[in-house]
């Protein structure tokens, strides 16, 4: 076979081959992805039966009610916030002030909270927060520290 | 104090960075090109002399490892070999002319 | 102190913008003068950032809170050497540190190359001080490390508690090493399609700075995933994060980069390829800077609300765009001297490797990304998530083990049937024999992914160690040196042959912890009281008693496991969460301050070989919560019940801190005293050790390849000498 030819030929096969990475990336993103959206988008578009990734900072007040975690999650500019009743890891940096996504299904009826989906909670890499001023202290304003069991 | 801190760091550094400029003026060199291209030629021929070196080793280990066969590494070093002396041929040359620019200079 | 820092930063961008400015008039006109004040300038940057740091050091060492990032990122408590390694946990630190590396890794290459590739370096030059002067002016005009506070408070708000980790301290050096040293061949690929000379030297003077990228960046986000697994407390090592993947793309894309230049050096071809890939591995290592200092993919208002976001926009659609304009605009040059002989050669390999990289980097960056191109693209912001990357880069990842095992076997330029039979015959027999074991001894077959990959595994494995030994026994019977010495010289004279190989061997220890840990990992998550327990994976793992300490800096709640395994006591684990003090801000009591600030575990960890025990505890202080509310009401009326006068005096605060404190220890005895069950996480997951040992070899591969050859003048000048008569043979 002549080298040119032989050139078009694989040049052909790694085309195809990309292509059909291609094709496979794209459909399976938009058939597997999932809305992201913020509280206020959320409020205004939830169905019942779908589910939503939600994202927005931690309130806080969060509490443990046996081994869900029950917080609120608001938009980071704007006032409103939802209810969220998760169960699984929770990952560390979770804190009040700091950004979560959490996969949400729509509330049963007669409830407001909605129901996180087991151990889809992410947080950001904590290199990334900036400390608020004067938001967090290493030692308490109380001067004495607790002593030491 | 810090103003003049910084200002003695400035001066360092104008004065560090300018040196060149003041040495030679910063006139150009009508000779400079010429140099530079037999420069350029010697460096290129130097880098195809390293991989060729480079190349010639890799065939032999991979004789050694018996991935090459005997026939195929006789044809295939011999060849490389005498693109080196090729390289070589053209690296002596250049290295004179580049003498003899030098001298004329 | 400050206002010389902050002068020098001002230094730094004149310095970079003159040098770059005198770096291409002087390569315009030809003018070397100009030129060598153009490489003047980048020592002179280095001289600068290493002053600007070193100020900002000595401030975080002093505690000195009148500098804002001291106050927020470090406190008196903070220990000296999470003090000195702070200022790269803030952003405007990281940016100086960007700057410090930067020129650093620029001064080191301008000075061995500052008699050789005059043509190039005069650009690349300019190039690295573009860089320069882009991270300076960020923090000259957006994020400047020496802003300082009139009023500066008494103590600072210390370092996040989840950075107070070892690695975590390395680990952003190494990135920006990583990201900063992926500038030089960056540069000089600039540089060398500028000036049309496209050879092999622009990649022979930065190769060595390329693989140090490699080293370094590879170093980096392996301590990234120690970290994770280590303190994050979710039980993994890896997450498809953001952040990491902005590491992982411009390292997946220079492993491309140092293997395709070999074929550019040898042969002459691949040279729009390679020039490409640099340019995209730079372009990646700016956006990976951008996508952890913006945290554009992780907010949804990150990107308005950071205003580093739109300078880093302008500088990556400048390296795109001009990246592609040089490539297109020299193509004729850039094309190649020979083509590939045979699609069964090491050149053939290299190729296809390259290209699963690169397919690997497009998955990674299609993915990552994904919530930003389908906003671009519909509007809404879709998510596809860590789910979305296993079906792409699991096949493509067992691919490239299977071409990292092949390409040593294989030579280059040709191969024969015959060779082909007498390299595969051992690492196929091997690996096969290690497929038949894995079936008929384990459960392995349940997971075919992982089955693949152990059985490729074993062939790279065994490919390299034939490889190995038969260098040796022909070194052997070439130099008649004994086995050790042998091997040593064999890998001291082909530094980068075995470096590579070594990588590989490595590799593939890393893949096969990943395949088994991930596939064959079993978790429980369980309530217990004490003296209750649970079996994970044949482990029975007892929860003996509740632990508790109360310090100033943190509270700690944790539990002690014992762990047995048919019957008999294998060992005790014991594993905490602490809770950091809020700092009292007004938004939490006296007590819930101590209570509610931020936590992180101490996993408790029993590492082995063969597997690691894992395990978190998730302390409910639910029970605490009426009695700590409780405990605010009593210390709020207190605190209001003092007059003004009262309320300054420190001997009054300090009985009254006494009583709080005492109420905080008396509150954490509650949990050892009365135990309520609480929540762990237990993990016992396959070969999680062979990742970071797999890490440690791939990097000691990087490290024998980088080595000097330690006669390397001698070695040139005696096979120089040799040829030499050769020619001289020849003529004559």
């Amino acid at each position: 076979m002549d080298p040119s030819r032989k050139r078009a030929i694989r040049m052909t096969v790694a085309l195809t081959a990309a292509l059909l990475l291609a094709s496979a990336l794209i459909w399976t993103s938009f058939s597997a992805g999932r809305e992201e959206l913020s509280v206020s988008q959320l409020l205004g578009r939830a169905h019942p039966g779908q589910s939503y990734i939600l994202a927005g900072t931690v309130l806080a007040g969060y509490r443990h009610e046996g081994d869900a975690l029950l917080f609120r999650i608001r938009d980071p500019k704007l006032h409103e916030s939802v209810a969220v009743r998760y169960t699984g890891i929770v990952p560390d940096p979770f804190a009040a002030g700091r950004g979560v996504l959490v996969a949400v299904h729509e509330p049963r009826a007669g409830s407001t909270t909605f129901v996180g989906e087991d151990g889809s909670m992410s947080t950001k890499c904590p290199s990334k927060y900036q400390a608020a001023p004067a938001a967090r202290g290493g030692a308490s304003s109380y001067g004495a520290a607790a002593p030491t069991k | 104090m810090q103003f003049v801190i910084v200002l003695l760091v400035l001066a360092a550094v104008a004065l560090f960075v300018t040196v060149p400029l003041r040495g030679r003026r910063g006139a150009p060199d009508p000779s400079a090109e010429r140099v530079a291209a037999d420069g350029r030629a010697i460096e290129d021929l130097e880098a195809a002399r390293e991989a060729k070196y480079r190349e010639i080793r890799d065939a032999e280990l991979d004789h050694g490892t018996g991935k090459l066969s005997d026939a195929d590494f006789g044809s295939l070093d011999s060849a490389l070999r005498a693109e080196a002396v090729e390289i070589l041929k053209a690296l002596d040359g250049a290295r004179e002319r580049a003498a003899a620019a030098a001298g004329g200079a | 102190m400050a206002l010389i820092g902050r002068a020098l930063l001002i230094l730094a961008l004149l310095t970079s913008l003159y040098g770059a400015g005198a770096s291409i008039y002087g390569a315009r006109a030809r003018r070397p003068a100009w030129v060598d004040s153009g490489r003047r300038s980048v020592y002179a940057l280095f001289a600068l950032a290493v002053l600007a740091f070193a100020i900002l050091e000595s401030a975080f060492l002093r505690s000195d809170f009148s500098y804002n990032v001291v106050a927020e990122h470090s406190s008196t408590t903070t220990p000296a050497f999470y003090k000195a390694t702070a200022p790269w946990s803030s952003q405007e630190g990281s940016l100086l540190l960007w700057v410090f590396l930067l020129s650093m890794w620029s001064s080191i290459v301008l000075f061995a190359t500052r008699k050789r590739v005059r043509e190039i370096a005069p650009y690349a030059t300019a190039v690295l001080l573009g860089f320069g002067a882009f991270f300076s002016s960020l923090m000259v005009f957006y994020a400047n490390p020496f802003a300082t506070s009139a009023t500066p408070p008494s103590e600072g708000a210390g370092l996040d508690p989840l950075l107070l980790h070892p690695s975590m301290m390395f680990h952003p050096p190494m990135l920006y090493s990583g990201y900063t040293l992926m500038a030089v061949p960056f540069a000089f690929a600039i540089g060398a399609l500028i000036t049309g000379r496209l050879g092999s030297e622009w990649i022979r003077v930065t190769r060595k700075f390329a693989l140090g990228a490699w080293l370094f960046l590879g170093i980096g986000v392996l301590l990234g995933a120690r970290w994770s697994y280590t303190e994050l407390g979710w039980g993994g090592y890896w997450a498809w994060d953001a952040v990491e993947n902005a590491a992982l793309m411009p390292w997946l894309c220079i492993t491309a980069f140092i293997h395709s230049i070999m074929i550019q050096e040898k042969r002459g071809m691949l040279k729009v390829w390679n020039a490409s890939l640099i340019l995209l591995s730079g372009t990646l290592a700016i956006l990976g800077t951008f996508l952890v200092r913006s945290g554009v993919l992780d907010s949804i208002h990150a990107f308005g609300a950071s205003t580093l976001g739109v300078p880093f926009v302008v500088l990556l659609a400048a390296m795109i765009g001009g990246g592609i304009y040089l490539v297109s605009s020299r193509r004729e040059r850039l094309r190649s001297d020979h083509q590939i002989d045979s699609l069964l050669s090491r050149e053939a390999v290299f190729l296809f490797q390259n290209l699963v990289l690169v397919a690997m980097v497009f998955v990674i960056f299609w993915v990552t990304f994904f919530p930003l191109i389908s906003q671009a693209l519909t509007g809404t912001k879709v998510s596809v998530g860590p789910p979305a990357f296993r079906p792409f880069i699991v096949p493509l990842a067992l691919v490239l083990v299977l071409l990292s095992g092949i390409g040593p076997l294989i030579a280059w330029r040709r191969v024969t049937a015959a060779n082909l039979k007498g390299s595969f015959a051992f690492p196929v027999a091997f690996a096969v024999a290690v497929l038949v074991a894995l079936l008929l001894g384990t459960s392995a077959d349940t997971r075919p992914f992982a089955l693949i990959m152990f059985t490729l595994g074993a062939f790279v494995l065994a490919g390299v160690a034939q490889e190995l030994y038969r260098g040796t026994s022909a070194r052997r019977a070439f130099a008649k040196e004994s086995w050790p010495v042998a091997l040593a010289s064999l890998v001291r004279r082909n530094r980068r042959r075995y470096g590579g190989y070594t990588a590989h061997a490595g590799l593939s220890l890393l893949l096969i912890g990943v395949a088994a840990s991930s596939s064959f990992q079993h978790s429980r998550d369980v309530s217990l009281r004490p003296g209750q327990s649970a079996v994970v994976d044949g482990y029975t793992l007892r929860y003996v008693r509740p632990i508790a300490d109360a310090a100033a800096a943190k509270l700690t709640f944790g539990a002690v496991l014992a762990v047995y395994r048919g019957g008999h006591y294998v060992e005790t684990l014991r594993s905490t969460r602490g809770f950091y003090p809020t700092g009292f801000n007004g938004t939490a009591g006296p007590i819930s301050e101590a209570f509610n600030g931020s936590a992180d575990s101490n996993v408790g960890l029993d590492a082995g070989l063969t597997h690691d025990i894992w395990t978190v505890v998730n302390p409910d202080l639910q029970p605490l919560q009426a009695a700590i509310t409780r405990g605010d009401t009593v210390f709020e009326r207190l605190m209001k019940s003092l007059s003004p006068t009262q309320a300054r005096q420190a001997s009054v605060l300090g009985v009254i801190g006494a009583y709080r404190a005492r109420a905080i220890v008396g509150l954490t005895q509650q949990y050892v005293s009365h135990p309520w069950p609480i929540e762990f996480l237990l993990i016992v997951s396959p070969l999680v050790t062979w990742i970071w040992l797999g890490a440690i070899v791939i990097a000691l591969g990087g490290v024998i390849a980088l080595w000097p050859p330690p006669e390397a003048l001698l070695v040139r000048r005696r096979s120089a000498a040799v040829y030499a008569a050769r020619v001289a043979r020849e003529l004559a």
